[in-house]
């Protein structure tokens, strides 16, 4: 499943809600997890809020053929891409990224893989307000 | 029929320009749409560019009744 919201996340509730929705209960024996959090500083800089803003149409395309492309990689049972924008605040969850599988490998690769490829290509922008005004991120930090 | 441009983040607060809507010309390309739409700003080195929200290279050809999209570098997650 893959969903973008304005709405606040609490990746625990989200997932284990999933979890539960699914029919593989007794087949996977491993849930890898990612969790992207908002932080309140950076680059040595205090960081009230941040507006999360998405080109409509193209994230979900983008989210859509990586999990679709992670599926033919791996053989994976099911998997989640949460993703929030708006305006967002210090602890807010930005990204949950959850991959079930039956052994572990697979659920830690992929999971990796669809964050680093979500933080690379999915058309996301942060801007930060700072104490003396606001900036646009320019770039994400390596994985 | 014609073409749309859209524009985010950075780039749309910078030129001050969200959507455009311009005539298809015979031979347009990103390249192209990129100058008519924003009467011939200087296209940062690090802007990506898509055509009907798949990423494309500038010298694309654009057809008619294409969605054209300039944004700069991603930072989601």
């Amino acid at each position: 499943m893959i969903q973008i919201r304005t709405e606040k996340i609490d990746p625990w509730k989200e997932i284990q809600r999933y979890q539960n929705s699914l029919n593989i209960q007794g087949k996977f024996g491993a849930t890898a997890v990612f969790v992207g959090s908002m932080r309140d500083m950076n680059e040595g800089e205090q960081v009230s809020a941040m507006t999360l803003e998405h080109y409509p149409g193209m994230t979900d395309k983008y989210l859509h053929k990586i999990t679709q492309e992670a599926h033919q990689q791996w053989p994976l049972l099911d998997s989640l891409i949460l993703h929030r924008v708006g305006d967002v605040y210090p602890d807010d969850t930005i990204v949950v990224v959850a991959v079930w599988s039956t052994h572990r490998a697979d659920a830690f690769t992929a999971c990796r893989s669809l964050m680093e490829q979500l933080k690379s290509e999915a058309p996301f922008w942060k801007k930060e307000q700072l104490s003396n005004g606001s900036r646009w991120v320019e770039k994400n930090t390596p994985g | 029929m014609s073409i749309h441009v859209r524009f985010f983040a950075s780039l749309r607060e910078s030129l001050d320009i969200d959507t455009v809507t311009l005539h298809a010309d015979a031979n347009d390309t990103v390249d192209s749409v990129w100058h008519r739409a924003t009467d011939g700003a200087t296209r940062p080195n690090n802007t990506l560019c898509a055509i009907n929200m798949e990423y494309v290279n500038a010298k694309q050809a654009v057809s008619d009744g294409d969605e054209v999209a300039f944004f700069p570098p991603v930072t989601g997650g």
